[in-house]
């Protein structure tokens, strides 16, 4: 395995993504202007939706690296999928709990059916929240990796099938203010949305990096143990939803 | 194609003998109307209401089979005898989801007549054709993503909840462009004729889409 190669330029990424988040958030709340209709709270606009994009993408590319365990049988590939997609979970959860802060402060309603990126991004979570129990009740860990990898496929697949199914099933009742379509944001907002999606997008690949480090020192750890004081000298790992 | 259609006959057989899914399926969806009726409090529906309803029943009595699927397989070695087998894996999944395909036709043949006598108001006919065509492709989707969802589930040791806890979010785009495709048929008064295109065109999408996966992955499901 390559133990050193998820270290590498880890301390760089870091203080990028730290920079990258602090600037983004001092031109939210110094630079943006404030939103006509809803005020200050719009400004949870640009930690919601980031979080929520770079969730969902998270979630695709953990179905393209399933796709490198299914053609090569290299179970690194199993590790950083789940990796991805344990990720893109944390920051979907989060950007579920923003997007109900902002709708209940400007619609009034902890949760409205009728925005439809909210339903189908529920949908999804729904879906990649049974990723880990698959894993969990699949006891044999290289047969676990590929029915993981083959949900991961299918599910990363069911992203934008979803998204198309529940936006042409809502009618639009509220006034679409901000859609993704930067055109009818103004360019200082538009700046702002772009450095903030910038800063969550290294904060993730700064935290998959970490992940794979970790994961890979401690699996690392168990073979030399194994090899220095037998198998005696290692604790039995417990099941677990995480490739050993 | 000649494997699919061996395995195939012999599930029908089977199930023909056993008669354990199908007759299961039929009457879980008649105790659903009733249930539908005592807990809605009403003794006809239409529109996109009965749509709702008709398409949870279906989608409940789905889930039966859905969890059948494979048992056989498994409890008796199937799964090693077509491993073994010199042929074409994918023939299992085209069998078995051709399999859930006339399952649920048989279920619909029934539960829709008796859906129409039980709980829906304006009746079924002129829109008849509409509904069949609606259904038809979801039960392609349902097929499809049943076998797959079973095919995942029945290798985990708590193979009775993955499926469906995989399997509901799965299929939800299917079964929202259902039941919306369904609802202007079944309204009282000035029914639609025809259903509404985009469901339609959402539901041979989705159908599309995920037979093409699954006939991509399904391979990867059988290794041992």
């Amino acid at each position: 395995m390559h133990s050193t190669t998820y270290g590498r330029g880890l301390r760089g990424l870091s203080i990028a993504t730290a920079v990258t988040i602090t600037v983004a958030l001092v031109l939210v709340f110094f630079y943006a202007p404030l939103d006509a209709s809803q005020g200050f709270v719009q400004k949870i606009f640009y930690v919601h939706v980031p979080l929520a994009i770079i969730s969902l993408l998270g979630f695709i590319f953990g179905g393209l690296l399933a796709i490198g365990y299914l053609r090569t049988g290299d179970r690194s590939w199993d590790l950083r999928s789940y990796v991805a997609i344990h990720l893109g979970l944390i920051f979907g959860i989060a950007g579920l709990i923003s997007g109900s802060i902002w709708a209940k402060a400007s619609w009034g309603h902890w949760w409205v059916w009728n925005e439809p990126t909210l339903v189908s991004f529920l949908i999804v979570l729904l879906l990649f929240a049974t990723y880990q129990p698959l894993r969990f009740s699949i006891e044999d860990p290289e047969r676990q990796a590929r029915y993981a990898s083959v949900f991961a496929i299918v599910a990363g697949a069911f992203v934008p099938l979803n998204y198309l199914a529940v936006q042409l099933a809502t009618a639009y009742v509220h006034p679409r203010v901000l859609t993704l379509s930067s055109a009818n944001l103004p360019p200082s907002m538009g700046l702002t949305f772009a450095v903030s999606l910038l800063g969550f997008a290294l904060l993730y690949v700064t935290m998959w990096k970490y992940e794979m480090a970790a994961k890979n020192a401690r699996s690392q750890v168990r073979r030399l143990r194994r090899t220095l004081l037998g198998d005696e000298g290692i604790r039995p790992t417990g099941r677990s939803a995480a490739p050993s | 194609m000649r494997t699919a259609l061996v395995v195939l006959r012999k599930d029908l057989r089977v199930e023909s003998r056993t008669l354990e899914t199908v007759p299961a399926m039929i009457l879980l969806a008649l105790i659903t109307f009733v249930i539908f009726h005592f807990g809605l409090d009403r003794d006809t529906i239409g529109g996109q209401l009965a749509a709702g309803v008709l398409t949870a029943t279906l989608l409940f009595a789905a889930m039966l089979g859905i969890n059948r699927l494979f048992v056989a397989e498994r409890e008796q070695g199937g799964f090693d005898a077509f491993l073994l087998a010199p042929v074409d894996r994918t023939a299992l999944l085209i069998a078995k989801a051709a399999a859930l395909f006339i399952y649920l036709i048989v279920l619909e043949i029934v539960a829709v007549p008796a859906f129409g006598l039980l709980l829906l108001g304006p009746s079924l006919g002129h829109a008849l054709p509409g509904i069949v065509l609606i259904l038809i492709l979801a039960n392609v989707g349902l097929s499809v993503i049943g076998t797959l969802v079973s095919a995942i589930a029945v290798h985990t040791r708590a193979r009775d909840l993955i499926g469906p806890v995989i399997g509901l979010p799965l299929l939800l785009p299917a079964l929202i462009a259902t039941a919306r495709g369904l609802g202007p048929l079944l309204r009282a008064g000035h029914a639609a004729s025809a259903p509404p295109g985009r469901w339609l065109a959402i539901l041979a999408l989705y159908d599309l889409v995920f037979a093409l996966i699954a006939y991509g992955v399904f391979d990867f499901l059988l290794e041992d």
